[in-house]
């Protein structure tokens, strides 16, 4: 039955795909990281202090901090869904590890003297065990959003409600959850682990910012999750077409629901990283940055109509946004124009892509 | 060469399979056999139960009423997957591609063949792309493996979606209109792949409008009207003409 592969099949008919629809050009990921790469140009000559150590540390330290959330909701993204409720997970995670942090070093508390013991003099909090607290407390933060992630999951897969719908709800719900638990005060993260906390979020580590670090991380492992595991297959199958996937044998609800819950845990993650960084979990924290984040991941090519994205797109998305911001404030531009030129980019990078698509 | 005869056995075996959706009666007292190595062609106008019988059959919905043997064994689908296991095989009309993957990665969506690094399984690429191209090879279609499906021509879409019915050791593929939408050279090709299928012993059931198709490939054809088979004959003893009949109703039964 098998025919011998030599006499099997000739591509007289069928061309090569040419270059520039291929590999790294058919992306829309590297025609915004060459517009990166102009701006940085640009920056250059407009502002003598954009290329100094720290502003680039700066630069790395900011970015950092939405381009977690938006590795996340890049996966929701490319599954043809969307989460609204990144900026409200954020903040949610942030005050419950703060919270928990707090009421774990306070003696009198419940559970806490497991944790904490007073030392000699009466009034200094000591760790039974150090870092300890902070483990729990930023477990506790995840597990908050793996809960919101599994009902967002659960809705949108299992109950078949809209994404946008359910998410939209679960940004007001998780929103006012904060609010409830903290009485509208915020939190602080305080206790004998704090500096442990802060070390780990906003300290620097071989050189660089720590978020920076566990973001060039997280993007390797999303990766090679996207490209080289069958979850990655099976989440880009499910935005390319469903209905293909579910006839295919792909457990389409139970991926649904994964995208969701990795796409809450990064918020909770990336919560977590800015109130190491602010030094506190205010309850109007990251008020409105799923729309950062949502635009990011839009900018850096991932396809909301699904199939299409990835960590590195997601990335100099979150890039150009912050170089855009930094470079208006060394140029001594009014900062009020940063939202406007936000916006006329993200319609500038879907034009591209739309235009780039025509001619394949 | 397996003969229906010398079978035995049928691969399929339907007996009063009946369907309802709310008022409407899909489908009623369906009994039908189909043998390995037995081409039977599927036909009836739009709305005579076809598709209602090719899901059932596939696991997209459970019969009302009615069993289904396969082998010889009662099965129960639950879902497509269910059916896929014991040994059945669907071509879909609109082909079930994901445009924004590769052909080998649609020839192996669901099934991905992987490598153990470490703790760790990993899609073996290489291995994947192979195997698409020898299957594209025995189809005679000059469809590479790395090339995304969304830039590919109808005869190459068709190609990868019969590819995947390869990759498992099918005991009954069914196409649903696989013929409908391509070029006549690709007909042919298909008709070939058919005709491939049947020296292997798989049994095919071929659902199509194309008369010359399906009296260049059939067996046997069995004519569906209103929901209830109205003719199963073999080839040799029927006409395109009286096909014709039974499909619109201008003759009852055969």
């Amino acid at each position: 039955m098998t025919v011998p592969m030599e006499s099997s099949i000739s591509f007289a008919n069928v061309g090569r795909t040419r270059w520039w629809q291929r590999s790294i050009f058919a992306s829309q990921a590297t025609y915004v990281t060459f517009a990166l790469l102009l701006l940085l140009v640009v920056m250059h000559f407009a502002s003598p202090f954009f290329f100094t150590e720290g502003n680039m540390q700066n630069v790395a330290k900011n970015f950092s901090f939405i381009a977690i959330a938006t590795l996340g909701v890049t996966f929701v993204i490319i599954t043809g869904g969307i989460d609204l409720s990144v900026g409200s997970m954020m903040c949610f995670s942030a005050m419950i590890t703060s919270m928990v942090m707090s009421g774990l070093s306070t003696p009198d508390m419940p559970g806490a003297s497991l944790f904490v013991h007073l030392a000699a003099d009466g009034k200094t909090v000591v760790a039974n065990v150090p870092g300890l607290i902070m483990l729990v407390s930023v477990l506790a933060g995840l597990g908050a959003a793996l809960i919101v992630g599994l009902i967002n999951g659960f809705c949108i897969a299992v109950l078949g409600l809209s994404p946008f719908v359910t998410t939209l709800g679960m940004l007001s719900i998780v929103r006012g959850l904060a609010y409830v638990v903290s009485n509208g005060r915020g939190s602080f993260p305080g206790g004998p682990d704090a500096d442990y906390f802060y070390a780990l979020t906003s300290g620097v580590l071989f050189g660089m910012p720590a978020p920076f670090i566990y973001l060039m991380i997280l993007a390797l492992v999303m990766a090679v999750v996207l490209h080289h595991t069958a979850f990655g297959r099976h989440v880009f199958a499910l935005g390319g077409n469903e209905k293909a996937a579910e006839l295919t044998g792909i457990p389409v609800v139970r991926v649904k629901i994964q995208v969701y819950v990795v796409c809450a845990l990064a918020a909770g993650l990336q919560g977590i990283i800015i109130s190491g960084w602010l030094g506190s979990a205010p309850a109007n924290m990251a008020t409105s940055y799923e729309l950062n984040v949502i635009a990011a991941a839009v900018i850096g090519g991932a396809n909301l109509a699904g199939g299409i994205g990835g960590p590195l797109g997601a990335i100099v998305g979150c890039v150009l946004l912050e170089v855009i911001r930094n470079g208006l404030v060394l140029a001594q531009v009014n900062s009020y124009w940063q939202q406007t030129l936000v916006g006329v980019i993200i319609i500038l990078a879907v034009l591209v892509d739309r235009i780039r698509s025509r001619m394949i | 060469m397996i003969t229906a005869v010398a079978a035995g056995q049928p691969v399929l075996e339907l007996t009063g399979i009946s369907k309802e959706f709310g008022a409407i009666r899909a489908l009623h007292g369906m009994d039908m056999q189909i043998f390995p190595g037995e081409v039977v062609g599927l036909m009836g106008d739009n709305g005579a139960g076809k598709s209602t019988l090719v899901k059932i059959i596939a696991g997209n919905f459970a019969p009302s009423r009615g069993e289904i043997r396969f082998e010889g064994k009662t099965v129960h689908f639950h879902r497509p997957v269910d059916a896929r296991e014991v040994g059945i095989e669907v071509v879909y009309q609109d082909l079930a591609l994901a445009d924004n993957l590769t052909a080998a990665a649609n020839v192996f969506l669901g099934r991905e063949l992987k490598r153990k690094f470490g703790p760790f399984y990993f899609l073996d690429h290489k291995a994947m792309a192979a195997r698409a191209l020898e299957l594209f090879g025995e189809l005679r279609s000059e469809t590479r493996p790395h090339h995304l499906v969304k830039q590919m021509s109808g005869g190459q879409r068709q190609a990868v979606a019969i590819a995947r019915t390869r990759l498992s050791n099918a005991k009954l593929v069914m196409m649903d209109e696989p013929t409908a939408a391509i070029s006549v050279r690709q007909v042919e090709q298909v008709l070939s792949l058919i005709h491939r299928l049947k020296e292997q012993g798989v049994a095919v059931m071929l659902i199509s409008h194309r008369m010359p198709d399906v009296f260049a490939v059939c067996d046997r054809v069995v004519v569906m009207r209103r929901g209830e088979k109205r003719a199963d004959k073999p080839i040799r003893d029927t006409s395109p003409e009286e096909v014709t009949a039974l499909i619109t109703g201008a003759k009852e039964a055969a």
